[in-house]
C-alpha cells in the first residue's frame, strides 16, 4: 500500500497531497498543470517535498520529521515516463534488462512473461529509433516492470501518442492491471483512460486533492464537475456479461440485477466488464416510455441533485449499490418534479464497454474501446 | 621523389608517440572536465571554464614558458617529480607530450562538453530509477551517447599534438630523436640550405596523416550515428 502525505512549494504554486492507495490502479486525475506529475516525481524521489511522509507498505521512502529521504535508486519504484525514455544506443532487449545488468536488480516477473504480456517479442533485437511511439511505450512499461518494483508509477504514458496508438496500448494496460500483482499509480488527464483502468480515483486540482475514493463513487460526485470536465463526466458501472443475442447482434450485461443491452461485445458469458456512461448520454423518465428507440431503461433512485447556473442540472442516481449520473436541463428537472429518494427510470443512450481481457487478440488491430 | 630518410621517419614515429601519449592522458581528463562543466553547478564554474581555455588564447610560447617554469627540474612540480619519482619532463619526449596535451586540452573539452550537453538528462534520470548509480550511468548511458563528439575531440587533440610548435620548442627544445616532432623537423629542414625536398616530403606526409585521421574519425562517427538512428 502506498501512502502519501506531502506539501511542497513549486515557485508560487502550493502543492499539498494526501491519499492512500491499496492494490490495483490508483489514478491521479486532473488538468495539465494541476500538480500530478510533481506528486509522482516526489514519490519516485526525483524531487523533494517541503515536508511530509511517503511510504510503500512498511518501507518509508521519505519522512521530513525523521529525516529519511531515500534516493531514486533505493526506492525500487518502476517509473514509466510520458516520453518513453528508452536508451537509444541499446537494443530493446538490453533496455528491458537494463535494471538487471546496470542496476543489479532482480526482476520479480519472468522476462518471457513480461514480453508476452506486452506483445513485444518481435521487437527484442531492434533499437528504439526503429519502433513506433506505441511500441516504445510498451517497451518502457516492460523495462519498469522488470526492475522488480514495489509499485509502478505511470506518468501519462499515453499523453504523447495519437488516438490510434492509445487504442493500441490500452488493452495492454488493462491486461497489466489484471495480471501483474503490483499496485499502479496512473497519472492522467483523460477521463476515458481513468474510467477504464482505475479502481481508486484521486482528483487533483490546483495542487490540492479534491477527492479520493473508488472510481464509481468519485466520478458521480456532483461537486467535482469542474475537475472532471463537463463533456466526459459520467459514471462507471461494473457488470457481468449475461447473454448474447445472435439475431440482433446484441450483448446483455447484468448490472446489479438489471440488464443493459449493448452492441455485441466479443466476450465470454460470465466475464466482468466495466461500462462507462457519460452524464450527457443519460435521460430520466418517470415511467418507461413507449415509442422510443432507446432500449435501456433502468429503474434507479434519485440520490442528489445540483442546480447549476445555466441551463443544466445534474442528477446522481443509485442503481443498487452503484451510481450513475445524468445531465438534464433545469427546465426538465422542474417539469418532472424530481426530488431525492424518488424512483425514476434512467434512459441510456450510449454505453462504452471496456473490452474484456479474454478476447484480447494481440495480432489484430484492436480499438479496444467500444463507444457507440 | 625518394622515400623518407631515417631522420624523417624518426620524426614521424616520434610525432605518433607524442600525440598518442598526449591523447591517452589528456582525453580522459578532458572528458571529466567537460562533464563537470556540462552537468555540475559549483562555485568557480566560470573561473574553471576560463582556466581550461587559457592555452587556447595565450601565445603558445607563453604556455611553453609556464610549463618550463612549473615542470623544469627546479620548478615546483618538476622538482617534486624528479626528487620523489625520478621523472624528468623538460627536454624529453614525455615533455613534448605534456606540451601537446596541454595545448590540445581546451580544443577537446569544447566538443565533448557540447556532446554531453546534448545527451538528455532525462535518460540519466531514467537510469537512476532503474537502479543504476551515477558512475555506472555515466559509463553506460552518457559516455556512449556522447561518443561521436568524443571521437571528434580526439581527432582535434591529435591534430593539435601533430602541429604543436611554439609551446613544444620553448619547453623541450628541438632535440633530434627526442623532441623533434614532425612540425619541428619540417621547420628545421626549411632552415637548412638543402632541406627543401625533405621539407616537402614531410609536408606531404603530414597531409596524408591528417587526411587519414579525418577520414577515420568521420567513418567511425557515421557508423555510431547510424546505430543511434536505428538499424
Amino acid at each position: 500500500m502506498l501512502s502519501v502525505d506531502i506539501e511542497a512549494k513549486l515557485g508560487t504554486f502550493h502543492l499539498s497531497a494526501t491519499f492512500e492507495s491499496s492494490a490495483g490502479v490508483t489514478a491521479l486525475f486532473g488538468r495539465s498543470g494541476a500538480g500530478k506529475t510533481s506528486v509522482v516525481h516526489m514519490i519516485a524521489g526525483l524531487s523533494r517535498p517541503m515536508r511530509g511522509r511517503i511510504a510503500v507498505d512498511d518501507m518509508v521512502l521519505y519522512d521530513s520529521d525523521r529525516k529519511i529521504d531515500l534516493s531514486p535508486r533505493q526506492r525500487r519504484i518502476g517509473h514509466v515516463f510520458q516520453e518513453a525514455r528508452l536508451f537509444p544506443h541499446l537494443t530493446v532487449r538490453r533496455n528491458l534488462t537494463f535494471s538487471h545488468w546496470a542496476g543489479g536488480r532482480t526482476a520479480s516477473m519472468p522476462f518471457d512473461e513480461v514480453v508476452e504480456l506486452l506483445g513485444i517479442g518481435k521487437l527484442l533485437d531492434r533499437r528504439p529509433a526503429k519502433l513506433s511511439g506505441g511500441e516504445r511505450q510498451r517497451v518502457a512499461i516492460g523495462r519498469a516492470l522488470l526492475s522488480g518494483p514495489r509499485i509502478l508509477l505511470m506518468d501519462e504514458p499515453l499523453a504523447s501518442l495519437d488516438q490510434a496508438r492509445k487504442s493500441e496500448i490500452l488493452p495492454y494496460l488493462d491486461r497489466l492491471r489484471r495480471e501483474a500483482a503490483i499496485p499502479i499509480v496512473y497519472v492522467s488527464h483523460s477521463l476515458e483512460e481513468v474510467a477504464r483502468l482505475a479502481e481508486t480515483l484521486v482528483i487533483i486540482s490546483d495542487g490540492k486533492v479534491e477527492a479520493v475514493g473508488p472510481v464509481g463513487e468519485v466520478m458521480t460526485r456532483l461537486d467535482l464537475g469542474p475537475a472532471t470536465g463537463r463533456q466526459q463526466a459520467g459514471a462507471v458501472l461494473d457488470g457481468r456479461i449475461s447473454s448474447y443475442d445472435e439475431e440482433w447482434d446484441l450483448t446483455h450485461i447484468d448490472v446489479e440485477g438489471q440488464m443493459i443491452e449493448v452492441p455485441a461485445v466479443r466476450a465470454e458469458i460470465g466475464e466482468e466488464v466495466r461500462l462507462h456512461l457519460r452524464a450527457r448520454d443519460i435521460a430520466l423518465a418517470l415511467e418507461v416510455p413507449g415509442g422510443l428507440s432507446i432500449r435501456n431503461a433502468l429503474p434507479v433512485t434519485v440520490l442528489e441533485i445540483t442546480h447549476e447556473r445555466g441551463p443544466y442540472a445534474e442528477v446522481v442516481c443509485a442503481l443498487g449499490a452503484q451510481r450513475l449520473r445524468a445531465r438534464i436541463t433545469r427546465a426538465s428537472l422542474v417539469a418532472l418534479g424530481l426530488k431525492p429518494g424518488q424512483p425514476v427510470f434512467a434512459l441510456v443512450k450510449s454505453v462504452a464497454v471496456d473490452r474484456p481481457l479474454a478476447s484480447l487478440d494481440v495480432e489484430r488491430d484492436n480499438d479496444g474501446f467500444m463507444s457507440r | 621523389m625518394q622515400p623518407l630518410s631515417p631522420a624523417e621517419i624518426e620524426a614521424v614515429v616520434l610525432t605518433f608517440k607524442v600525440g598518442g601519449l598526449a591523447l591517452l592522458v589528456a582525453l580522459p581528463l578532458a572528458i571529466f572536465a567537460a562533464y563537470a562543466l556540462a552537468r555540475w553547478r559549483f562555485p568557480g564554474h566560470a573561473f574553471f571554464d576560463a582556466m581550461i581555455h587559457m592555452p587556447l588564447v595565450l601565445p603558445p610560447v607563453v604556455t611553453g614558458y609556464v610549463l618550463l617554469i612549473l615542470f623544469g627540474r627546479h620548478g615546483p612540480i618538476g622538482g617534486f617529480l624528479y626528487d620523489y619519482l625520478g621523472i624528468t619532463l623538460a627536454f624529453r619526449w614525455t615533455g613534448a607530450a605534456l606540451a601537446a596535451g596541454v595545448m590540445a586540452f581546451p580544443l577537446m573539452v569544447r566538443p565533448i562538453r557540447l556532446a554531453i550537453e546534448a545527451v538528455d538528462p532525462k535518460l540519466e534520470q531514467a537510469a537512476e530509477t532503474l537502479g543504476a548509480g551515477r558512475i555506472v550511468t555515466f559509463f553506460i548511458v552518457t559516455l556512449p551517447l556522447a561518443l561521436p563528439g568524443i571521437i571528434a575531440a580526439a581527432l582535434m587533440g591529435f591534430a593539435k599534438a601533430m602541429g604543436e610548435f611554439g609551446a613544444t620548442i620553448t619547453f623541450v627544445s628541438n632535440i633530434p630523436g627526442e623532441t623533434r616532432t614532425l612540425s619541428l623537423a619540417l621547420y628545421t629542414f626549411t632552415q637548412s640550405p638543402d632541406g627543401d625536398v625533405a621539407a616537402l616530403r614531410l609536408a606531404i606526409t603530414a597531409a596524408i596523416i591528417a587526411f587519414g585521421a579525418v577520414f577515420a574519425s568521420e567513418f567511425v562517427s557515421r557508423r555510431l550515428a547510424r546505430r543511434l538512428g536505428g538499424g
